[in-house]
């Protein structure tokens, strides 16, 4: 520190001035272009997705009103309604989140409320390992395991390709998704709320259940909301198991109960249908291969609500505890 | 939980001794008996050892607490007053490595004997803390929640009558009668520390234990406090942990000084020097420990 005897003939404004840090100069420049980049990459995609699908929607087989409103999809026959692979997307989704959420949340209170620092220490990484097993052989899983198993239960009734057996296994697979970023929310509940539930007389189970989760409930579904669109997203599972037939389905004829969300059947969805005609040997500037773009386009903005939707969530969460 | 130690200066250093304080007649409180002679009190602590893993934390704790009356704890940073505190109904289990040897006794029972649920003893011996920690609930259900798990059976209109007593005890009453179902948090520090006083005092308990109730509050919402205690020591009995040795003086019957010696091998652990009836304790304490803690001439 300057003390004054030792720089008298410097003025006071000279030792105020601002000093010159190149490398600090440097390092938030590195930060800001390693921003700039990941921005300019998402802009980039979404660019390709636009002018790709509007090469679809210009194209005068489709009209945007049917891609929105049809409940067909045969690219064959010339008609592209997008909703039997949203219906496929969905069903996928909702059945992997009534895996995913009972399991990823009991994982999740009995790591942060339960088990001793050894167990917890045991199973985090045993979740993260679970983590970075890749997506394929969750697939092979689904169709070599899980199909065969849900086969012996309900007999023949149930496809060789499901949705059942595919929504299960994508259950499996965002559960310890669901488990961290609960346990993260649960973790941020100061432990002081903990106290002042035992000190009123409360069990553990009452603390966790009635305390702990309602208080971090806001974080928990956030991380719901970002499994689920991960689920959405999930490709490889969905392609191996659910098979490659869009359900199509007409709403005054097949039975809302019955065909259309049947578990036992098989279902394209948006990711399996992109994922099998991008690696078909279909030529560009065919419709069907401009048809993935207005997909993707449609996935992109689905997940990006969902996303969204979870940060707002967040948001909420931080301002209670201010 | 997250007790830490500060430096044992802090108490002391900017607390003159207080001449009202100590050159108190003792005629200003009725002289009470002491704890040996008065029997069996609520709670009663025989020869309690309180460790965190191998640290022996307190040593020796024997101490009688009245029915219907406040009793004190005083003493420097780190001598384990809280540590006491939390032996008495339990608190102490959630820590891991927390272990109480000797006997507590309530009612006669030993809180530690095997097959003692810890749940029950809390339900009877309830806890303020020291920084207010209110649910993020609403005012009526940060009350109301003690009640329920405490088995209220009542109709939704009893429930309203316990949440207004409650809060009519802790003196909220007045202060949040048309909010009731805004947020807890939504209240001032002071506020929040009546309510969760309200809170403990819904659950109906016998004993209410306070670490440092007031240590977050300034001076007007202490002395609220302060008369709240006063109040509630006709129908509970309450033990508080205090810094303030003013305040130890102004609400407690009888007062106990712990202090904290190194032992042989270099363990910080602390113990009861002495517990007497508080005017007695900053008039004539009986050990000279006491006296140069309460004089300001303590380290
Ligand atoms: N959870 C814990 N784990 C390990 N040691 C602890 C724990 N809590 C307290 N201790 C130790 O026990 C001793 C007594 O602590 P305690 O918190 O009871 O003191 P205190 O008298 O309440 O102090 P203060 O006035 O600062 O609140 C201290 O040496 C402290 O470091
Ligand atoms: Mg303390």
């Amino acid at each position: 520190m300057a003390t004054g005897s030792d720089i008298q003939d410097v003025s006071m404004e000279e030792q105020l001035e601002r000093k010159r840090r190149p490398l600090d100069t440097f390092i938030v420049g590195s930060l800001f272009i390693a921003g700039a980049i990941s921005i300019a990459i998402t802009l980039g995609i979404l660019w390709e997705l636009g002018s790709e699908s509007l090469l679809f929607f210009t194209d005068e087989v489709v009209s945007i009103g049917s891609f929105f409103t049809s409940t067909e999809w045969s690219p064959q026959a010339g008609s592209f309604g997008i909703w039997p692979l949203i219906l496929g997307t969905l069903l996928i989704t909702f059945i992997a989140l009534l895996v995913a959420v009972p399991v990823g949340l009991s994982a999740a209170i009995y790591l942060s409320e339960y088990a001793s620092a050894r167990v917890r220490n045991f199973f985090k990484p045993v979740l993260e390992i679970l983590v970075g097993i890749p997506t394929v052989v969750f697939g092979f899983f689904a169709l070599t395991f899980m199909t065969p198993l849900l086969r012996s239960i309900f007999g023949s009734t149930v496809g060789f390709f499901n949705v059942l057996s595919a929504g299960m296994v994508v259950g499996l697979l965002i559960v310890p998704l669901i488990s961290s970023l609960a346990e993260d929310a649960m973790a941020a509940v100061p432990n002081s709320l903990r106290q002042a539930s035992y000190g009123l007389g409360a069990s553990r189970l009452e603390t966790s259940l009635r305390v702990v989760v309602p208080a971090a409930l806001s974080g928990i579904a956030a991380g719901i909301v970002v499994a689920m669109s991960r689920a959405v997203g999930e490709t490889m599972v969905v392609t191996l198991a659910a098979g490659a037939s869009p359900r199509n389905f007409s709403l005054g004829e097949d039975s809302l109960f019955g065909y259309i969300l049947s578990p036992f059947e098989g279902a394209q969805t948006m990711t399996g249908y992109i994922a099998i005609t991008a690696s078909g040997d279909i030529s560009y500037d065919t419709i069907d291969y401009n048809s993935i773009f207005a997909i993707g386009l449609t996935l992109f903005l689905m997940t990006l609500g969902l996303n969204s939707l979870s940060r707002r969530i967040v948001k909420r969460f931080r301002q209670e505890y201010e | 939980m997250n007790d830490t130690t500060e430096t044992l200066s802090v108490d002391t250093a900017d607390m003159p001794p207080d001449p009202t304080l100590t050159a108190a007649p003792t005629a200003m409180k009725n002289a009470r008996e002491t704890p040996e002679e008065a029997g069996p009190g609520v709670i009663e602590t025989k020869n309690m050892d309180v460790f965190y893993g191998d640290f022996k934390a307190v040593a020796d704790v024997s101490m009688n607490f009245a029915f219907n009356e406040i009793s004190a704890l005083i003493g420097p940073s780190g001598c384990g007053k809280s540590t006491v505190l939390r032996s008495l109904n339990r608190m102490n289990d959630l820590i891991p490595t927390a272990r109480t040897d000797g006997e507590v006794l309530y009612h006669g029972a030993n809180i530690y004997a095997p097959g003692v649920d810890p749940v029950e003893i809390r339900r009877r011996i309830g806890m303020v803390f020291q920084k207010p920690n209110p649910f993020p609930k609403s005012i009526f259900d940060n009350i109301a929640w003690g009640a329920k798990i405490n088995g209220f059976k009542g109709s939704k209109a009893d429930m309203k009558d316990l949440v207004e007593g409650a809060l009519r005890q802790a003196a909220l009453w007045d202060e949040v009668k048309d909010k009731l179902n805004e947020s807890g948090l939504s209240l001032s520090g002071g506020q929040q520390q009546r309510l969760c006083i309200a809170r403990a005092v819904a659950t109906q308990p016998d004993v209410i234990l306070m670490d440092e109730p007031c240590s977050a509050l300034d001076p007007i919402a202490t002395l609220r406090i302060e008369e709240l205690m006063l109040e509630l020591k006709e129908n509970y009995s309450i033990i508080i942990v205090t810094h303030n040795m003013q305040q130890a003086a102004r609400v407690s019957d009888r007062t106990a000084f712990f202090n904290v010696e190194l032992d042989t091998k270099g363990q910080r652990t602390g113990y009861l020097v002495e517990f007497s009836p508080t005017d007695q304790l900053f008039t004539s304490p009986k050990e000279k420990a006491t006296e140069d803690y309460i004089t300001g001439r303590f380290g």
